[in-house]
Protein backbone atom coordinates (compact mmCIF):
# COMPACT_ATOMS: atom_id res chain seq x y z
CA UNK A 1 0.00 0.00 0.00
CA UNK A 2 2.71 2.13 0.92
CA UNK A 3 4.24 1.85 -2.66
CA UNK A 4 0.82 2.99 -4.46
CA UNK A 5 0.99 5.99 -2.29
CA UNK A 6 4.70 6.64 -3.48
CA UNK A 7 4.01 5.89 -7.23
CA UNK A 8 0.97 8.47 -6.48
CA UNK A 9 3.20 10.75 -5.00
CA UNK A 10 5.85 10.36 -8.03
CA UNK A 11 3.22 11.05 -10.10
CA UNK A 12 2.20 14.32 -9.04
CA UNK A 13 5.24 16.15 -8.92
CA UNK A 14 5.20 16.23 -13.21
CA UNK A 15 1.83 17.49 -12.38
CA UNK A 16 2.54 20.04 -10.36
CA UNK A 17 5.86 21.26 -12.08
CA UNK A 18 4.75 21.48 -15.31
CA UNK A 19 2.33 24.06 -14.09
CA UNK A 20 4.96 25.76 -12.63
CA UNK A 21 5.62 28.94 -14.81
CA UNK A 22 8.95 31.28 -14.44
CA UNK A 23 8.32 33.83 -15.65
CA UNK A 24 11.44 35.53 -17.30
CA UNK A 25 13.39 35.97 -20.72
CA UNK A 26 16.45 35.47 -19.47
CA UNK A 27 18.92 33.81 -19.05
CA UNK A 28 19.11 32.03 -22.42
CA UNK A 29 19.56 28.60 -22.38
CA UNK A 30 20.48 26.56 -25.80
CA UNK A 31 19.47 29.76 -27.24
CA UNK A 32 15.37 29.40 -25.78
CA UNK A 33 13.88 32.20 -23.20
CA UNK A 34 14.10 30.65 -19.87
CA UNK A 35 9.88 30.66 -19.52
CA UNK A 36 10.40 28.00 -22.43
CA UNK A 37 13.57 26.11 -21.99
CA UNK A 38 11.30 25.43 -18.43
CA UNK A 39 8.46 24.11 -19.86
CA UNK A 40 10.22 22.08 -22.50
CA UNK A 41 12.36 20.24 -19.69
CA UNK A 42 9.21 19.39 -17.97
CA UNK A 43 8.41 17.73 -21.17
CA UNK A 44 11.39 15.23 -21.12
CA UNK A 45 10.91 15.25 -16.57
CA UNK A 46 6.95 14.02 -17.33
CA UNK A 47 8.15 11.27 -19.26
CA UNK A 48 10.91 10.09 -17.03
CA UNK A 49 8.85 10.51 -13.35
CA UNK A 50 5.87 8.37 -15.39
CA UNK A 51 8.26 6.19 -16.44
CA UNK A 52 9.53 5.18 -13.05
CA UNK A 53 6.44 5.44 -11.54
CA UNK A 54 5.59 2.27 -13.51
CA UNK A 55 8.11 -0.11 -13.05
CA UNK A 56 7.07 0.72 -9.17
CA UNK A 57 3.65 0.51 -9.54
CA UNK A 58 2.47 -2.51 -7.89
CA UNK A 59 -0.56 -2.53 -10.14
CA UNK A 60 1.76 -3.71 -12.95
CA UNK A 61 2.68 -6.82 -11.03
CA UNK A 62 -0.84 -7.47 -10.50
CA UNK A 63 -2.21 -7.53 -14.02
CA UNK A 64 0.58 -9.44 -15.17
CA UNK A 65 -0.46 -12.36 -12.17
CA UNK A 66 -3.36 -12.55 -13.58
CA UNK B 1 -2.23 22.18 -61.09
CA UNK B 2 1.24 22.74 -59.91
CA UNK B 3 3.74 20.54 -58.31
CA UNK B 4 2.89 21.45 -55.25
CA UNK B 5 -0.63 19.80 -55.91
CA UNK B 6 0.26 17.30 -57.24
CA UNK B 7 2.73 16.53 -54.45
CA UNK B 8 -0.50 16.38 -52.13
CA UNK B 9 -2.54 15.02 -54.88
CA UNK B 10 -0.24 12.07 -54.40
CA UNK B 11 0.05 11.99 -50.73
CA UNK B 12 -3.95 11.78 -50.50
CA UNK B 13 -4.04 8.80 -53.06
CA UNK B 14 -1.41 7.09 -50.98
CA UNK B 15 -3.54 7.35 -47.71
CA UNK B 16 -6.75 5.90 -49.15
CA UNK B 17 -4.76 3.02 -51.04
CA UNK B 18 -3.44 1.99 -47.78
CA UNK B 19 -6.68 2.10 -46.19
CA UNK B 20 -7.63 -0.29 -48.87
CA UNK B 21 -5.07 -2.53 -47.95
CA UNK B 22 -5.85 -2.81 -44.11
CA UNK B 23 -9.21 -3.76 -44.47
CA UNK B 24 -8.08 -6.75 -46.71
CA UNK B 25 -8.48 -10.38 -45.13
CA UNK B 26 -10.02 -8.87 -42.12
CA UNK B 27 -14.08 -9.23 -42.02
CA UNK B 28 -14.78 -5.73 -40.99
CA UNK B 29 -17.37 -6.40 -38.54
CA UNK B 30 -18.60 -3.62 -36.19
CA UNK B 31 -16.10 -4.56 -33.60
CA UNK B 32 -13.27 -4.69 -36.16
CA UNK B 33 -13.97 -0.92 -37.84
CA UNK B 34 -14.55 0.46 -34.49
CA UNK B 35 -12.23 -0.80 -32.00
CA UNK B 36 -9.80 -2.40 -34.00
CA UNK B 37 -10.67 -5.85 -32.57
CA UNK B 38 -9.10 -4.74 -29.45
CA UNK B 39 -6.36 -6.47 -30.36
CA UNK B 40 -3.81 -3.39 -30.58
CA UNK B 41 -0.31 -4.12 -29.28
CA UNK B 42 1.50 -1.40 -27.35
CA UNK B 43 3.82 -0.30 -30.41
CA UNK B 44 0.46 0.29 -32.37
CA UNK B 45 -1.86 1.82 -29.95
CA UNK B 46 1.18 4.31 -29.04
CA UNK B 47 1.55 5.76 -32.81
CA UNK B 48 -2.60 5.36 -32.69
CA UNK B 49 -3.09 7.60 -29.34
CA UNK B 50 0.10 9.60 -29.98
CA UNK B 51 -1.25 10.07 -33.58
CA UNK B 52 -4.33 11.88 -31.99
CA UNK B 53 -1.89 14.20 -30.81
CA UNK B 54 -0.23 15.22 -34.52
CA UNK B 55 -3.28 17.44 -35.75
CA UNK B 56 -3.97 20.33 -37.52
CA UNK B 57 -3.54 22.47 -34.17
CA UNK B 58 0.24 20.90 -34.05
CA UNK B 59 1.04 21.82 -37.33
CA UNK B 60 -1.18 25.49 -37.40
CA UNK B 61 -2.39 26.27 -34.06
CA UNK B 62 0.66 25.77 -31.93
CA UNK B 63 2.56 28.22 -34.46
CA UNK B 64 -0.12 30.47 -35.33
CA UNK B 65 -0.75 30.63 -31.63
CA UNK B 66 2.98 31.55 -31.18
CA UNK B 67 3.10 33.80 -33.50
CA UNK B 68 -0.23 35.90 -32.64
CA UNK B 69 0.80 35.93 -28.56
CA UNK B 70 3.99 34.46 -27.98
CA UNK B 71 4.47 33.00 -24.92
CA UNK B 72 1.14 31.56 -23.20
CA UNK B 73 -0.64 29.65 -25.84
CA UNK B 74 3.38 28.23 -26.79
CA UNK B 75 3.50 26.82 -23.29
CA UNK B 76 0.11 25.94 -23.44
CA UNK B 77 1.12 23.25 -26.46
CA UNK B 78 2.72 21.49 -24.31
CA UNK B 79 0.50 20.08 -21.45
CA UNK B 80 2.50 17.55 -19.53
CA UNK B 81 -0.68 17.13 -17.37
CA UNK B 82 -2.25 15.04 -20.06
CA UNK B 83 0.21 12.14 -19.56
CA UNK B 84 -0.59 12.51 -15.61
CA UNK B 85 -4.40 11.81 -15.80
CA UNK B 86 -3.65 9.47 -18.49
CA UNK B 87 -1.68 7.06 -16.19
CA UNK B 88 -4.25 7.27 -13.54
CA UNK B 89 -7.48 7.21 -15.81
CA UNK B 90 -6.98 5.04 -18.43
CA UNK B 91 -6.47 1.88 -16.69
CA UNK B 92 -9.67 1.53 -14.72
CA UNK B 93 -11.43 2.33 -17.89
CA UNK B 94 -9.98 -0.06 -20.07
CA UNK B 95 -10.49 -2.40 -16.65
CA UNK B 96 -13.99 -2.02 -16.86
CA UNK B 97 -14.60 -1.59 -20.75
CA UNK B 98 -13.12 -5.17 -20.72
CA UNK B 99 -14.89 -6.62 -18.43
CA UNK B 100 -18.52 -5.30 -19.88
CA UNK B 101 -17.59 -5.26 -23.96
CA UNK B 102 -17.73 -1.73 -23.58
CA UNK B 103 -17.24 0.12 -27.27
CA UNK B 104 -17.85 3.33 -27.25
CA UNK B 105 -17.29 6.10 -24.84
CA UNK B 106 -21.23 6.20 -24.18
CA UNK B 107 -21.38 2.28 -23.88
CA UNK B 108 -19.20 3.21 -21.02
CA UNK B 109 -21.64 5.11 -19.21
CA UNK B 110 -24.39 3.54 -20.03
CA UNK B 111 -23.68 0.05 -18.14
CA UNK B 112 -21.77 2.28 -15.36
CA UNK B 113 -25.00 3.89 -14.30
CA UNK B 114 -26.93 1.28 -15.96
CA UNK B 115 -29.30 3.95 -17.59
CA UNK B 116 -29.61 4.08 -21.82
CA UNK B 117 -31.18 7.79 -21.18
CA UNK B 118 -27.31 8.72 -19.84
CA UNK B 119 -25.81 6.88 -22.93
CA UNK B 120 -27.79 8.97 -25.02
CA UNK B 121 -27.22 12.25 -23.76
CA UNK B 122 -23.39 11.60 -23.58
CA UNK B 123 -23.79 10.69 -27.01
CA UNK B 124 -25.41 14.05 -27.83
CA UNK B 125 -22.94 16.28 -26.37
CA UNK B 126 -20.01 14.20 -27.67
CA UNK B 127 -21.62 14.92 -31.10
CA UNK B 128 -22.06 18.82 -30.18
CA UNK B 129 -18.16 18.93 -28.88
CA UNK B 130 -16.94 16.93 -31.98
CA UNK B 131 -18.11 19.08 -34.41
CA UNK B 132 -15.95 22.64 -33.66
CA UNK B 133 -13.02 19.88 -33.25
CA UNK B 134 -14.17 19.12 -36.93
CA UNK B 135 -14.74 22.36 -37.86
CA UNK B 136 -10.87 23.40 -36.57
CA UNK B 137 -9.49 20.14 -38.83
CA UNK B 138 -11.61 21.26 -42.12
CA UNK B 139 -10.06 24.97 -41.39
CA UNK B 140 -6.32 23.57 -40.87
CA UNK B 141 -7.21 21.01 -44.01
CA UNK B 142 -8.69 24.45 -46.11
CA UNK B 143 -5.75 26.30 -45.43
CA UNK B 144 -3.11 24.08 -46.45
CA UNK B 145 -4.10 23.11 -49.89
CA UNK B 146 -5.46 26.20 -50.99
CA UNK B 147 -2.32 27.89 -49.79
CA UNK B 148 -0.21 24.94 -50.92
CA UNK B 149 -1.90 25.86 -54.35
CA UNK B 150 -0.85 29.40 -54.51
CA UNK B 151 -3.99 30.54 -53.84
CA UNK B 152 -5.45 28.62 -57.67
CA UNK B 153 -8.16 26.61 -55.16
CA UNK B 154 -10.02 28.92 -52.46
CA UNK B 155 -10.39 27.73 -49.05
CA UNK B 156 -13.84 26.89 -49.77
CA UNK B 157 -13.09 24.39 -52.72
CA UNK B 158 -10.13 23.08 -50.58
CA UNK B 159 -12.22 22.10 -47.98
CA UNK B 160 -15.40 20.25 -49.91
CA UNK B 161 -12.35 18.33 -51.57
CA UNK B 162 -11.06 17.43 -48.01
CA UNK B 163 -14.66 16.65 -46.53
CA UNK B 164 -14.48 14.21 -49.65
CA UNK B 165 -11.59 12.67 -48.98
CA UNK B 166 -12.44 12.21 -45.72
CA UNK B 167 -15.35 10.25 -45.96
CA UNK B 168 -14.40 7.71 -48.85
CA UNK B 169 -11.38 7.06 -46.36
CA UNK B 170 -13.01 6.38 -43.25
CA UNK B 171 -16.08 4.59 -45.31
CA UNK B 172 -13.46 1.81 -46.65
CA UNK B 173 -11.12 1.62 -43.31
CA UNK B 174 -12.43 2.37 -40.38
CA UNK B 175 -9.94 1.71 -37.48
CA UNK B 176 -7.10 -0.18 -38.94
CA UNK B 177 -6.55 2.20 -41.84
CA UNK B 178 -6.06 5.11 -39.16
CA UNK B 179 -3.68 3.23 -37.42
CA UNK B 180 -1.21 2.53 -40.50
CA UNK B 181 -1.57 5.74 -41.85
CA UNK B 182 -0.81 7.36 -39.01
CA UNK B 183 2.49 5.97 -38.70
CA UNK B 184 3.32 7.34 -42.11
CA UNK B 185 2.15 10.91 -41.09
CA UNK B 186 4.31 10.53 -38.06
CA UNK B 187 7.27 10.71 -39.83
CA UNK B 188 6.28 12.81 -42.33
CA UNK B 189 4.95 15.82 -40.11
CA UNK B 190 8.67 14.88 -37.67
CA UNK B 191 10.93 15.13 -40.55
CA UNK B 192 9.02 18.60 -42.23
CA UNK B 193 8.50 20.75 -38.78
CA UNK B 194 12.34 19.91 -37.70
CA UNK B 195 13.74 20.58 -41.14
CA UNK B 196 11.75 23.71 -41.74
CA UNK B 197 12.07 24.62 -37.56
CA UNK B 198 15.97 24.77 -38.22
CA UNK B 199 16.05 26.07 -41.45
CA UNK B 200 13.85 29.21 -40.59
CA UNK B 201 15.62 30.11 -36.90
CA UNK B 202 19.25 29.80 -38.95
CA UNK B 203 18.41 31.02 -42.22
CA UNK B 204 16.31 34.48 -41.20
CA UNK B 205 18.58 34.94 -37.99
CA UNK B 206 21.35 33.34 -37.69
CA UNK B 207 19.90 30.78 -34.88
CA UNK B 208 17.98 30.47 -32.38
CA UNK B 209 19.00 32.88 -29.39
CA UNK B 210 19.56 35.44 -31.81
CA UNK B 211 16.05 34.70 -33.22
CA UNK B 212 14.59 35.08 -29.55
CA UNK B 213 16.73 38.23 -28.73
CA UNK B 214 15.28 39.94 -31.59
CA UNK B 215 11.88 39.40 -30.98
CA UNK B 216 12.68 40.27 -27.23
CA UNK B 217 14.35 43.81 -28.64
CA UNK B 218 11.18 44.63 -30.92
CA UNK B 219 8.37 43.22 -28.19
CA UNK B 220 10.01 43.32 -24.59
CA UNK B 221 6.54 42.02 -23.69
CA UNK B 222 6.10 39.10 -26.17
CA UNK B 223 8.21 36.28 -24.68
CA UNK B 224 6.62 36.93 -21.28
CA UNK B 225 3.34 36.06 -19.49
CA UNK B 226 1.07 39.32 -19.03
CA UNK B 227 -0.38 40.12 -16.64
CA UNK B 228 -3.74 40.12 -17.78
CA UNK B 229 -5.61 38.51 -20.43
CA UNK B 230 -3.56 35.23 -21.45
CA UNK B 231 -1.98 35.31 -18.12
CA UNK B 232 -0.61 32.16 -15.97
CA UNK B 233 -4.01 31.59 -14.09
CA UNK B 234 -5.33 31.67 -17.72
CA UNK B 235 -2.40 28.99 -18.62
CA UNK B 236 -2.73 26.82 -15.65
CA UNK B 237 -6.72 26.44 -15.63
CA UNK B 238 -6.71 25.95 -19.91
CA UNK B 239 -4.45 23.31 -19.01
CA UNK B 240 -6.15 21.21 -16.81
CA UNK B 241 -8.97 21.82 -18.71
CA UNK B 242 -8.30 20.37 -21.34
CA UNK B 243 -6.21 17.50 -19.78
CA UNK B 244 -9.44 16.89 -17.80
CA UNK B 245 -11.82 17.07 -21.61
CA UNK B 246 -8.76 14.85 -23.76
CA UNK B 247 -9.54 11.37 -22.56
CA UNK B 248 -13.41 12.07 -23.03
CA UNK B 249 -13.60 12.23 -26.38
CA UNK B 250 -15.27 9.77 -28.10
CA UNK B 251 -12.29 8.74 -30.47
CA UNK B 252 -9.88 8.87 -27.42
CA UNK B 253 -11.72 6.20 -25.71
CA UNK B 254 -12.22 3.72 -28.72
CA UNK B 255 -8.17 4.12 -28.83
CA UNK B 256 -8.19 3.26 -25.25
CA UNK B 257 -10.76 0.56 -25.48
CA UNK B 258 -8.78 -1.09 -28.27
CA UNK B 259 -5.04 -1.27 -26.03
CA UNK B 260 -4.15 -5.19 -25.41
CA UNK B 261 -3.36 -3.91 -21.21
CA UNK B 262 -3.78 -1.50 -18.84
CA UNK B 263 0.16 -1.54 -18.18
CA UNK B 264 0.67 -0.80 -21.83
CA UNK B 265 -1.75 2.05 -21.56
CA UNK B 266 0.90 3.34 -18.32
CA UNK B 267 4.09 2.58 -20.43
CA UNK B 268 2.45 4.63 -23.23
CA UNK B 269 1.61 7.56 -20.92
CA UNK B 270 5.20 7.60 -19.76
CA UNK B 271 6.60 8.02 -23.93
CA UNK B 272 4.08 10.13 -25.00
CA UNK B 273 5.59 13.22 -23.43
CA UNK B 274 8.66 12.21 -25.52
CA UNK B 275 6.27 12.89 -28.61
CA UNK B 276 5.74 16.75 -27.51
CA UNK B 277 8.86 17.52 -28.03
CA UNK B 278 7.71 18.07 -31.69
CA UNK B 279 5.97 21.11 -30.78
CA UNK B 280 9.03 22.99 -29.77
CA UNK B 281 9.95 23.34 -33.56
CA UNK B 282 6.06 24.06 -34.30
CA UNK B 283 6.94 26.74 -31.93
CA UNK B 284 10.13 27.65 -33.47
CA UNK B 285 8.54 27.99 -37.09
CA UNK B 286 6.10 30.21 -34.99
CA UNK B 287 8.35 32.67 -33.81
CA UNK B 288 10.39 33.29 -36.66
CA UNK B 289 7.34 34.76 -38.47
CA UNK B 290 6.87 37.53 -36.39
CA UNK B 291 9.26 39.54 -37.28
CA UNK B 292 9.69 38.03 -40.80
CA UNK B 293 5.94 38.15 -41.87
CA UNK B 294 4.13 41.04 -39.14
CA UNK B 295 0.68 41.50 -40.65
CA UNK B 296 -1.16 38.57 -40.27
CA UNK B 297 -4.18 39.70 -37.99
CA UNK B 298 -7.43 37.23 -36.36
CA UNK B 299 -7.89 33.77 -37.91
CA UNK B 300 -5.31 34.42 -40.14
CA UNK B 301 -2.37 33.96 -38.06
CA UNK B 302 -3.01 30.64 -38.21
CA UNK B 303 -1.23 31.07 -42.20
CA UNK B 304 1.89 32.10 -40.37
CA UNK B 305 3.79 28.56 -41.37
CA UNK B 306 2.58 29.05 -44.81
CA UNK B 307 3.28 32.02 -45.09
CA UNK B 308 7.11 31.45 -44.09
CA UNK B 309 7.14 28.30 -46.30
CA UNK B 310 6.34 30.03 -49.16
CA UNK B 311 8.60 32.45 -48.64
CA UNK B 312 11.62 30.38 -48.92
CA UNK B 313 11.08 26.75 -50.82
CA UNK B 314 9.95 25.80 -54.04
CA UNK B 315 6.48 24.84 -55.12
CA UNK B 316 7.54 20.78 -54.34
CA UNK B 317 8.51 20.99 -51.16
CA UNK B 318 5.59 23.35 -50.00
CA UNK B 319 3.62 20.18 -51.00
CA UNK B 320 5.23 18.12 -49.04
CA UNK B 321 4.64 20.12 -46.49
CA UNK B 322 1.16 20.41 -47.56
CA UNK B 323 1.32 16.94 -48.08
CA UNK B 324 2.31 16.28 -44.12
CA UNK B 325 -0.19 19.45 -42.94
CA UNK B 326 -3.33 17.43 -44.97
CA UNK B 327 -2.52 14.44 -43.30
CA UNK B 328 -2.27 15.99 -40.02
CA UNK B 329 -5.74 16.96 -40.58
CA UNK B 330 -7.17 13.61 -42.46
CA UNK B 331 -6.41 11.01 -40.11
CA UNK B 332 -7.38 12.61 -36.64
CA UNK B 333 -10.92 13.80 -38.38
CA UNK B 334 -10.99 10.10 -39.79
CA UNK B 335 -10.78 8.93 -36.06
CA UNK B 336 -13.20 11.14 -34.79
CA UNK B 337 -15.80 10.53 -37.69
CA UNK B 338 -15.35 6.88 -37.07
CA UNK B 339 -16.24 6.52 -33.16
CA UNK B 340 -18.78 9.84 -33.44
CA UNK B 341 -20.66 7.65 -36.37
CA UNK B 342 -20.19 4.24 -33.79
CA UNK B 343 -22.22 6.11 -30.82
CA UNK B 344 -24.74 7.90 -33.30
CA UNK B 345 -25.92 4.49 -34.43
CA UNK B 346 -24.89 2.28 -31.60
CA UNK B 347 -25.97 4.51 -28.98
CA UNK B 348 -28.94 6.71 -29.37
CA UNK B 349 -30.24 4.58 -33.24
CA UNK B 350 -30.05 1.05 -31.44
CA UNK B 351 -31.72 2.23 -28.20
CA UNK B 352 -34.59 3.45 -30.28
CA UNK B 353 -34.93 0.68 -32.68
CA UNK B 354 -33.28 -2.61 -30.20
CA UNK B 355 -34.12 -5.04 -33.20
CA UNK B 356 -31.26 -3.73 -35.08
CA UNK B 357 -29.01 -6.68 -36.17
CA UNK B 358 -25.36 -5.87 -36.19
CA UNK B 359 -25.03 -5.94 -39.88
CA UNK B 360 -27.50 -3.04 -40.30
CA UNK B 361 -25.72 -1.41 -37.48
CA UNK B 362 -22.45 -1.38 -39.43
CA UNK B 363 -24.01 -0.43 -42.70
CA UNK B 364 -25.67 2.44 -40.72
CA UNK B 365 -22.68 3.63 -39.25
CA UNK B 366 -20.71 3.55 -42.36
CA UNK B 367 -24.08 6.07 -43.70
CA UNK B 368 -23.53 8.48 -40.99
CA UNK B 369 -19.91 9.73 -41.73
CA UNK B 370 -20.78 11.64 -44.95
CA UNK B 371 -23.91 12.88 -42.73
CA UNK B 372 -21.73 14.38 -40.04
CA UNK B 373 -19.51 15.52 -42.47
CA UNK B 374 -21.93 17.69 -44.09
CA UNK B 375 -23.28 19.01 -41.23
CA UNK B 376 -19.48 19.87 -40.29
CA UNK B 377 -19.03 21.60 -43.25
CA UNK B 378 -22.01 23.95 -42.86
CA UNK B 379 -20.45 24.95 -39.70
CA UNK B 380 -16.90 25.80 -41.27
CA UNK B 381 -18.25 28.11 -43.72
CA UNK B 382 -20.15 29.58 -41.11
CA UNK B 383 -18.15 30.67 -38.59
CA UNK B 384 -14.09 33.07 -38.59
CA UNK B 385 -12.82 31.57 -35.53
CA UNK B 386 -9.00 31.21 -35.02
CA UNK B 387 -8.09 27.21 -34.82
CA UNK B 388 -6.99 27.90 -30.70
CA UNK B 389 -10.30 29.24 -30.11
CA UNK B 390 -12.50 26.53 -31.88
CA UNK B 391 -10.08 24.03 -29.96
CA UNK B 392 -10.74 25.53 -26.68
CA UNK B 393 -14.53 25.15 -27.17
CA UNK B 394 -14.71 21.75 -28.03
CA UNK B 395 -12.95 21.24 -25.16
CA UNK B 396 -15.05 22.82 -22.90
CA UNK B 397 -17.81 20.76 -23.74
CA UNK B 398 -15.96 17.59 -23.36
CA UNK B 399 -15.15 18.58 -19.92
CA UNK B 400 -18.56 18.07 -19.23
CA UNK B 401 -18.73 14.53 -19.35
CA UNK B 402 -15.76 14.05 -16.79
CA UNK B 403 -17.15 14.05 -13.25
CA UNK B 404 -19.68 11.35 -14.20
CA UNK B 405 -17.21 9.80 -15.09
CA UNK B 406 -14.54 10.37 -12.32
CA UNK B 407 -16.89 9.74 -9.78
CA UNK B 408 -17.72 6.32 -11.25
CA UNK B 409 -14.30 4.41 -10.78
CA UNK B 410 -14.83 5.50 -7.20
CA UNK B 411 -15.56 1.97 -4.72
CA UNK B 412 -18.83 3.48 -3.97
CA UNK B 413 -19.91 6.00 -6.39
CA UNK B 414 -21.33 8.97 -4.30
CA UNK B 415 -23.03 9.96 -8.01
CA UNK B 416 -26.56 8.73 -9.03
CA UNK B 417 -28.04 8.90 -12.26
CA UNK B 418 -29.93 11.94 -11.93
CA UNK B 419 -27.07 13.57 -10.38
CA UNK B 420 -25.19 12.60 -13.51
CA UNK B 421 -27.85 13.56 -16.02
CA UNK B 422 -28.32 16.76 -14.08
CA UNK B 423 -24.60 18.24 -14.17
CA UNK B 424 -24.45 17.52 -17.54
CA UNK B 425 -26.87 19.21 -18.71
CA UNK B 426 -26.62 22.20 -16.93
CA UNK B 427 -22.67 22.55 -17.30
CA UNK B 428 -23.43 21.91 -21.51
CA UNK B 429 -26.10 24.54 -21.72
CA UNK B 430 -23.64 27.09 -19.94
CA UNK B 431 -21.09 26.74 -22.25
CA UNK B 432 -23.60 26.76 -25.54
CA UNK B 433 -24.97 29.68 -24.01
CA UNK B 434 -21.63 31.54 -23.19
CA UNK B 435 -20.34 30.30 -26.87
CA UNK B 436 -23.12 32.02 -28.24
CA UNK B 437 -22.94 35.02 -26.42
CA UNK B 438 -19.23 35.16 -26.55
CA UNK B 439 -18.69 35.23 -22.63
CA UNK B 440 -15.83 35.18 -20.42
CA UNK B 441 -15.27 35.30 -16.71
CA UNK B 442 -13.80 38.99 -17.37
CA UNK B 443 -16.77 40.14 -19.10
CA UNK B 444 -19.01 38.56 -16.61
CA UNK B 445 -17.28 39.90 -13.51
CA UNK B 446 -15.68 42.86 -14.78
CA UNK B 447 -14.41 44.18 -11.05
CA UNK B 448 -12.71 40.61 -10.01
CA UNK B 449 -9.21 40.55 -9.23
CA UNK B 450 -7.26 39.26 -12.74
CA UNK B 451 -6.22 36.07 -11.29
CA UNK B 452 -10.19 34.93 -11.20
CA UNK B 453 -10.95 36.86 -14.69
CA UNK B 454 -8.51 35.10 -16.69
CA UNK B 455 -9.58 31.73 -15.43
CA UNK B 456 -10.59 29.46 -18.45
CA UNK B 457 -14.88 29.26 -18.84
CA UNK B 458 -14.45 25.66 -19.57
CA UNK B 459 -13.24 25.03 -15.98
CA UNK B 460 -15.23 27.11 -14.25
CA UNK B 461 -18.41 25.55 -15.72
CA UNK B 462 -16.87 22.48 -15.11
CA UNK B 463 -16.53 23.30 -11.41
CA UNK B 464 -20.40 24.11 -11.07
CA UNK B 465 -20.85 21.08 -12.88
CA UNK B 466 -19.26 18.96 -9.99
CA UNK B 467 -21.37 21.11 -7.38
CA UNK B 468 -24.77 20.15 -9.38
CA UNK B 469 -23.56 16.93 -10.04
CA UNK B 470 -22.63 15.88 -6.55
CA UNK B 471 -26.11 18.09 -5.10
CA UNK B 472 -28.21 16.39 -7.10
CA UNK B 473 -26.83 13.28 -5.78
CA UNK B 474 -27.33 14.02 -2.46
CA UNK B 475 -30.78 14.91 -2.91
CA UNK B 476 -31.89 11.96 -5.01
CA UNK B 477 -29.97 10.01 -2.66
CA UNK B 478 -31.50 9.93 0.23
CA UNK B 479 -35.32 10.19 -1.52
CA UNK B 480 -34.12 6.75 -2.90
CA UNK B 481 -33.16 5.65 0.68
CA UNK B 482 -36.45 7.35 2.20
CA UNK B 483 -38.60 5.48 -0.08
CA UNK B 484 -36.65 2.11 0.61
CA UNK B 485 -37.38 3.01 4.39
CA UNK B 486 -40.90 3.02 3.48
CA UNK B 487 -41.01 -0.18 1.66
CA UNK B 488 -39.27 -1.84 4.62
CA UNK B 489 -41.64 -0.34 7.12
CA UNK B 490 -45.05 -1.22 5.02
CA UNK B 491 -43.29 -4.73 3.79
CA UNK B 492 -41.97 -5.89 7.61
CA UNK B 493 -40.17 -9.29 7.23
Amino acid sequence: MNKKIFVFVLTLIPAFGSLVVINRVEPYILGLPFVLFWAICWVGLTSLFLIIANKLDPASEEEENI
Amino acid sequence: MNAALLVILFFLVLCIWLGLQARKGKEMSMEQWSVGGRGFGSLLMFFLLAGEMFTTYTFLGASGGAYRAGIPPALYAFNCFYFVIAYWLLPPVWKYAKENKVISQSDFYEKKYNSQGLGILVAIISVVAVIPYLVMQLKGLGIIVSEASYGSISPHVAIVVGVIAITIYVTVSGMHGAAWTAIIKDILILAVMVFMGFYFTFHYYGGIQPMFEAIHTANTEFLLFPKQGLSISWFVSATIMTALAFYMFPHMMAGVFSAKSGKSLRINAGIMPIYQIIIVFSLLIGFSAVIQVPDLKGADTDLALFKMAKMSFDPWFVGVIGAAGAMAALIPSSLVLTATSTILSKNIYKVWKPNTTDQQLAKLTKMLVPFIALVTLFFTFNGGDSILTLYLMSYSFMVQLFPALFFSLWKKNPVTVQGAFVGMIVGSLIVIYSTIKEMSLATLFPSLPNVIKDLDLGLAVLIINIAVTLGVSVITRKSVARVEDDADISNPA
